[in-house]
């Protein structure tokens, strides 16, 4: 490749001569990026990757994230930052009032590969190593054996241990793809990426080459051996953690249905919608951010959280002072009144939202993924399983604890007797069917993070809750805790062996079979409360 | 004197609904056949398979009300059975489409040729024969039905905890039957059928014919169910229903009251799904979802559970305003109308209309005995 | 055709026995009905509602040019629910008591395969709108979204061109029903024939609605990261592809990583999920709202004007209704008569502007010509064309590389049979 070469000879006359010197013009290129055909601005992105001009990063960047522009009638290229001030490409001076009716100059995927790689080898030396460490990421995927020299350098030159040992992992990528690389030296590198031991590390030693010496190919077929066996005992951690976080889900969308059908005994039918109605809450909070104080917009969830449990909670209120309420005793008839409930309300957001999905953004702390061992963990299932777990803990004091708590639990276990005590059973119904109900919108507002916001949410997740629920043994929150992660766990077990639509149909025959063995699920009430 | 004691099982409601349904069954077809276009008695074809279809779900409310109205076991799953009875219809139909189908090929269905199948999977085997496809229609889910309930009366998983495991087991079946590898044809479900015992089954006689056998289906169900419910095996069925563990201490063997009621409650359903398919043209796996078996205990619930005719009444009366609402102008908010229908029965006629009816001629005669106070009916438990 | 029936009131009795028409007054002014026929409630409404609104503007437009024949059209919407049952009632209930001329609708297969038995024994025209698996061709359906060969095929070639990636290791992903099992097969069949192995190919299947992707998207990487190249063709349906789109995003899959190319994500699955980690996947439609043109830029003012929503995107099935609407009208006007026979023997050989600056014609086996493009998604939800045919592909109703079908043949015009078997020499 010679663009790399060139790219090679110019990272060498920087790491030489501290004052790059601009040895090509970059308005020959940025002539090219005008006429926005992808040929051309290939051909663009090697030249400026080559010319050692100041603006030559600058441009590249703004390349690769679309914000770069091409006036249509005086083909001059613009650059905006990220704040969305403009800048002109080739002086890189800052242009207060740029013309109206700008382009974007498109790029397609092998330009942004393309892109990646010059900025990653333009990044090695950069003061910010959170850009180093991407750098060195970038290089140990290219394997691109021009970059080695300025690689080297960087190596030499780099303080941070973190990053050096990504640099000396990049490498050892490039010289066991490199073809020219001497024995000894593919060696060394071999045993480099058999340390770091993830899959990239499999992919790269892989690309040995098929002519390498016979000592290096069993060395690396050994390595390989070695972390594919390392990546299987992992898998089970990793489906561990995937059934945890889907038990998560599972438990977040059932533990309302564990107050309203566990506890009241009203069985819920509506209580999917319930969850639509947080999710569509915090699709509303998101907008009012969007549109008045979009740099805060990492605060939407937590400002959300409160409002979809005040707005379902009092939902949730009204249905059981206007339907429920007249029903109690007839628990098989509440079905169909929330039944009837639960199509209306699917129906008014369709008629008030419209039947397409709604975007509900993720703030910056629930997006990407961490390394935590070897596991690849995104945060956003973590900190959903996080917020599960705080959920549950705080519904178990505020029940125990509190005096709404107490007369849930009096009301519950024996009504006559705590109305004789002077207890208000009206109001404690009112109340513990609107903490159901607020419980699945603040279970809403963590589902948008993962699935669609659409009038069909809720309708997703009824099933699985009631499940959830019988299989721990209505009226135990316990029990609902421990199904859920079970079900999660099991079902994430069996997923790689059977596949998503087997797994979901044996853990269904499972859970049949279980409760013929224990027909009031893994946490039976005892006592009188069980002949509801 | 057989009649005499069979017509004294029938109150008069339930003669009421046999002379109807009787008489629509021979009205119909007559109707639209002699009575010319204009006539405003002429019954237009389109709507004798709308008929049809209400008829069949008329079947399927009877044989789910037989089990929740009378033994207690509301089930989620019912829609199961009658898909059940649909796909062993259905591959009666498909099989008798034979070369005619777009492949030309005389022994798979089309869905087989074009995903690559190669011979026909050993349980489509038979199908060809209408005695057995007939004879599955009851076997498949009845069988299903007896091996659940075995399991789970055995057990004694009652209330919700049964009603929650049926609705899994829907599910279940709803999963595996969108399964492409299960060899049903997958979402697409099995369609284009041809004819059904030799006749074209989009001609106006086999319309025409399926109609009337539905309807007198529904009238020999009907039989079927009073007779149970009002023999001495019925009073045990109610007894099960409002005391089980009394009933199970003076000595009856509960779970085989339930279990041979659940069983013929459930081939029942299937024989209602057979009717359904030709029908209507197709039979897909959406019918096990839980929500169509939702849909069916509601029916029940709106014409009057524990009353039989009233939940044939409440199959036809909910599909038919469904068919009404969801054309024109009312497209778009039909199912409000519908959410506020079971909404507003469920509040207003706890009992249902035909209970609500039942009720009201009760305190009508009660009234009329004017010399005694009038007694308060008995709750009936859930 | 001359006395229009009313709506007629269904009064039926209460057993279901007294069934009675009421009324059969004749309308004073004489319209032409159109059937529209899509899912309002119900899981479908998320895509179909689109399409009902969009057939509720063109004939709007139609009138406003004075109609067809001197006539008005109305239109008659109806409800299917996303029941697939309910769509045979409710197109036999548009054909026989609203007397539509035709009807426009369905979007899954199972709906069309539930309808079309209708449509045959009343001999009524049905215009189907969706990029479908295939395999099918009749004589009162006229098939206007694309046929695999429009659009799976030339996707794959793009990705395994030198602009795409050269990519050499494939995971087919998709739910489990007919048109994701169809066209898998088919690119299967068609990748073999390419020469990659077969270890090189991974196909997984998904229920409807899946929304755990965890696994499937950590297994997609494992499979990428054997060094060479590989790509995700993903036949996901609708309500799956926004979490499978989040967890892609979150696990850091990368476009110029592993890049997915879909055949079911366009603009309106978009609009509800943040793009930003997405962008550079891809897309192969036969329209994207993001084509320079000016007859497609009238389509979208009209389209945000009609929908009071200046945000409002338009997609694929969309403009499969305008050119299947505008063809529609051409024939009416070719054959004088809305008579469903004479109307299906003046559509083949109509030609209509589609709005990405080509002319498609409706071709003799009822499938329509079509431009294939590939987009990539950008940051704003919208795609980039990076890719696309230079010439309109005519649409094959029977796969050339599925062993049941590639001796089959649907020609309407000369043979008048919808699966002639070139080997055999007859229909069927």
């Amino acid at each position: 490749m010679p663009r790399f070469s060139l790219l090679c000879a110019l990272l060498l006359a920087c790491l030489t001569i501290l004052a790059p010197q601009a040895r090509a013009d970059v308005s020959a290129p940025l002539a090219r990026l005008a006429l926005d055909e992808f040929a051309e601005t290939a051909k663009a992105v090697d030249e400026i990757a080559a010319s050692g001009d100041a603006q030559a990063q600058a441009i590249l960047e703004a390349l690769g994230s679309a914000r770069l522009f091409v006036d249509p009638a005086t083909k001059a290229v613009y650059r905006r930052a990220a704040n969305g001030d403009a800048f002109a490409a080739a002086t890189g001076a800052r242009v207060p009032a740029p013309p109206a009716g700008l382009q974007t100059v498109r790029v397609n995927n092998r330009l942004r590969g393309a892109i990646q790689n010059a900025v990653g080898a333009l990044t090695l030396m950069s003061p910010d190593p959170a850009r180093r460490r991407a750098a060195a990421e970038s290089v140990f995927r290219s394997r691109d054996a021009s970059v080695l020299a300025p690689l080297e350098a960087a190596l030499k030159a780099e303080k941070d241990p973190g990053v050096a040992q990504l640099f000396a992992q990049a490498r050892a990528a490039v010289l066991v793809a490199a073809p020219d690389s001497s024995n000894e030296v593919r060696i060394d590198a071999i045993g480099v990426l058999r340390a770091r031991a993830d899959i990239n590390a499999i992919a790269a030693l892989r690309s040995l080459p098929a002519k390498a010496d016979a000592s290096a190919k069993s060395l690396a077929d050994d390595a390989v051996a070695a972390i594919e066996q390392r990546l299987r005992l992992l898998s089970h951690a990793q489906n561990v953690w995937y059934g945890l976080s889907l038990g998560s889900v599972l438990l977040l969308a059932a533990i309302g249905l564990a107050i309203t059908f566990g506890v009241m005994g009203v069985i819920n039918m509506a209580h999917g919608e319930m969850v639509m109605l947080g999710a569509y809450a915090t699709f509303m909070v998101q907008e009012a951010f969007r549109a008045y104080a979009p740099a805060w917009f990492d605060f939407s969830l937590p400002v959300a959280l409160p409002l979809a449990f005040l707005f379902t909670g009092l939902v949730g209120v009204a249905i059981e002072r206007g339907i429920i309420r007249f029903l109690y005793g007839r628990p098989l008839e509440t079905l169909l009144a929330t039944w009837g409930v639960s199509l209306i309300l699917q129906q008014a957001v369709r008629t008030v939202f419209g039947p397409t999905n709604r975007e509900v953004g993720a703030p910056s702390y629930m997006a990407g993924a961490f390394d935590f061992f070897g596991l690849s963990v995104t945060w956003g299932r973590m900190w959903i399983i996080v917020f599960t777990l705080v959920v549950f803990v705080s519904l178990l004091l505020a029940l125990k604890h509190t005096s709404l708590g107490l007369h849930m639990r009096a009301v519950t276990q024996n009504r006559r007797m705590a109305a004789a005590m002077g207890i208000r059973t009206p109001w404690v119904d009112a109340m513990t069917f609107g903490l159901g109900s607020g419980l699945a919108g603040v279970a809403g507002v963590a589902l948008s993070q993962i699935d669609n916001v659409s009038p069909n949410l809720g309708q997703s997740y009824i099933i699985d809750s009631f499940m959830v629920v019988v299989f721990g043994g209505v009226g135990n929150l316990w029990g609902a805790l421990v199904s859920a992660f079970a079900l999660g766990v099991a079902n994430k077990f069996l997923e790689p062996l059977a596949g998503a639509v087997l797994a979901k149909i044996l853990i269904l025959v499972l859970l049949i079979l279980f409760i013929q063995k224990r027909p009031r699920g893994l946490f039976a009430l005892k006592g009188r409360a069980v002949e509801a | 004197m057989i009649i005499r004691h069979l017509f004294a099982r029938f109150d008069r409601a339930g003669l009421l609904f046999m002379l109807i349904v009787g008489a629509a069954a021979v009205l119909v077809p007559l109707s639209n056949l002699l009575l010319p276009t204009a006539s405003p008695f002429h019954v237009p074809t389109h709507v004798v398979s709308l008929v049809g279809k209400y008829l069949c779900y008329a079947i399927l409310a009877l044989s789910l009300d037989l089990v929740w109205g009378y033994c207690g076991i509301l089930s989620l799953g019912h829609g199961a059975f009658f898909a059940l009875g649909g796909y062993a219809m259905g591959m009666y139909l498909m099989r008798q489409i034979g070369p005619r189908g777009v492949y030309a090929n005389p022994l798979l269905p089309d869905f087989m040729v074009f995903l690559n199948w190669k011979e026909l999977p050993w349980f489509w085997y038979g199908f060809d024969m209408f005695p057995f496809a007939a004879a599955m229609v009851f076997l498949a889910p009845g069988v299903l039905a007896f091996l659940f309930g075995w399991l789970t009366f055995r057990s004694r998983v009652t209330g919700v905890y049964l009603s929650i495991i049926t609705q899994a087991m829907t599910y279940a079946l709803l999963l595996a039957f969108f399964r492409n590898d299960m060899g049903f044809g997958g979402n697409n479900g099995l369609t284009d059928f041809k004819d059904i015992l030799g006749f074209n089954i989009q001609a106006q006689g086999t319309r025409l014919a399926l109609f009337s056998a539905t309807a007198v289906a529904l009238v020999l169900c009907y039989v079927l169910a009073r007779w149970m419910v009002t023999t001495a095996f019925g009073k045990v069925l109610i007894a099960v229903r409002d005391a089980e563990s009394r009933s199970r201490f003076l000595g009856y063997r509960v779970e085989h009251y339930k279990l041979v009621a659940f069983t013929v409650s459930a081939a029942m359903a299937g024989l209602a799904g057979a009717l359904y398919v030709p029908q209507v043209g197709i039979i897909n796996p959406s019918e096990f979802s839980p929500a169509n078996s939702i849909e069916a205990v509601i029916w029940v619930a709106v014409g009057g559970r524990g009353t039989l005719v009233g939940a044939a009444l409440g199959a036809v009366l909910v599909n038919f305003l469904k068919t009404w609402f969801t054309t024109g102008m009312l497209a778009p908010y039909w199912l409000f109308l519908l959410g506020a229908l079971f909404i507003g029965v469920t509040l207003a006629l706890p009992k249902g209309i035909v209970g609500a009816v039942h009720e009201w001629s009760d305190k009508r005669r009660a009234r009329r005995k004017a010399a005694a106070p009038a007694p308060q009916p008995a709750e009936q438990g859930t | 055709m001359s006395i229009k029936i009313g709506r007629r009131g269904v009064l039926a009795g209460m057993a279901g026995a007294a069934m009675m028409m009421s009324g059969a007054a004749a309308y004073a002014q004489e319209t032409i009905k159109v059937g529209i026929l899509h899912s309002l409630s119900g899981t479908m409404a998320i895509s179909e509602t689109t399409l009902k609104d969009v057939m509720l503007m063109l004939i709007d437009e139609q009138n406003k040019k004075g109609g067809v024949l001197g006539k008005k059209l109305e239109a008659v919407v109806v409800d299917p629910a996303s029941n697939w049952p309910l769509f045979a009632e409710k197109a036999r209930e548009l054909i026989t008591q609203q007397k539509v001329a035709a009807v426009f609708g369905c979007w899954t297969s199972v709906s069309r395969k539930s309808v079309l038995p209708v449509f045959k024994e009343l001999n009524n025209i049905l215009f189907y709108p969706v990029q479908y698996e295939g395999e099918e061709s009749e004589r009162n359906v006229f098939y206007t979204g694309a046929a695999p060969n429009q659009q799976a095929i030339p996707a794959v070639d793009y990705l395994m061109s030198k602009d795409g990636g050269e990519v050499k290791r494939w995971v087919l992903a998709g739910t489990d029903y007919v048109y994701p099992r169809t066209t898998n097969k088919v690119l299967e069949a068609y990748l073999k024939g390419k020469g990659v192995a077969a270890e090189d190919i991974m196909i997984n299947y998904t229920p409807f609605g899946h929304s755990d992707w965890q696994t499937i998207v950590s297994d997609v990487k494992k499979f990428g990261s054997a060094g060479k190249k590989t790509a995700v063709v993903s036949t996901i349906n609708g309500d799956a592809n926004v979490p499978f789109y989040k967890e892609l995003g979150n696990q850091g899959v990368k476009a110029t990583d592993i890049p997915v190319v879909a055949f079911s994500v366009g603009e309106e699955e978009l609009a509800g999920i943040d793009t930003g980690s997405l962008v550079g996947h891809l897309a192969a439609w036969n329209y994207f709202q993001s084509v320079k043109n000016p007859a497609n830029a009238e389509f979208i003012a009209k389209w945000q004007a009609f929908t009071k929503n200046p945000k409002r995107v338009t997609n694929d099935p969309m403009e499969a209704h305008v050119v299947g609407f505008n063809m529609w009208i051409k024939a009416i006007e070719k054959a004088g008569t809305t008579d469903p026979d004479k109307v299906i023997d003046a559509l083949p050989g109509i030609e209509a502007a589609n709005l990405t600056g080509g002319v498609s014609k409706m071709l003799p086996n009822h499938h329509i010509t079509k431009p294939v493009m590939i987009g990539e998604i950008r940051a704003d939800g919208q795609f980039d064309v990076v890719w696309q045919t230079k010439d309109l592909v005519p649409g094959d109703a029977w796969s050339d590389f599925l062993d049941g079908s590639k001796d089959l043949e649907a020609d309407w015009v000369g043979k008048k049979c919808g699966n002639f078997n070139t080997k055999t020499g007859k229909c069927g």
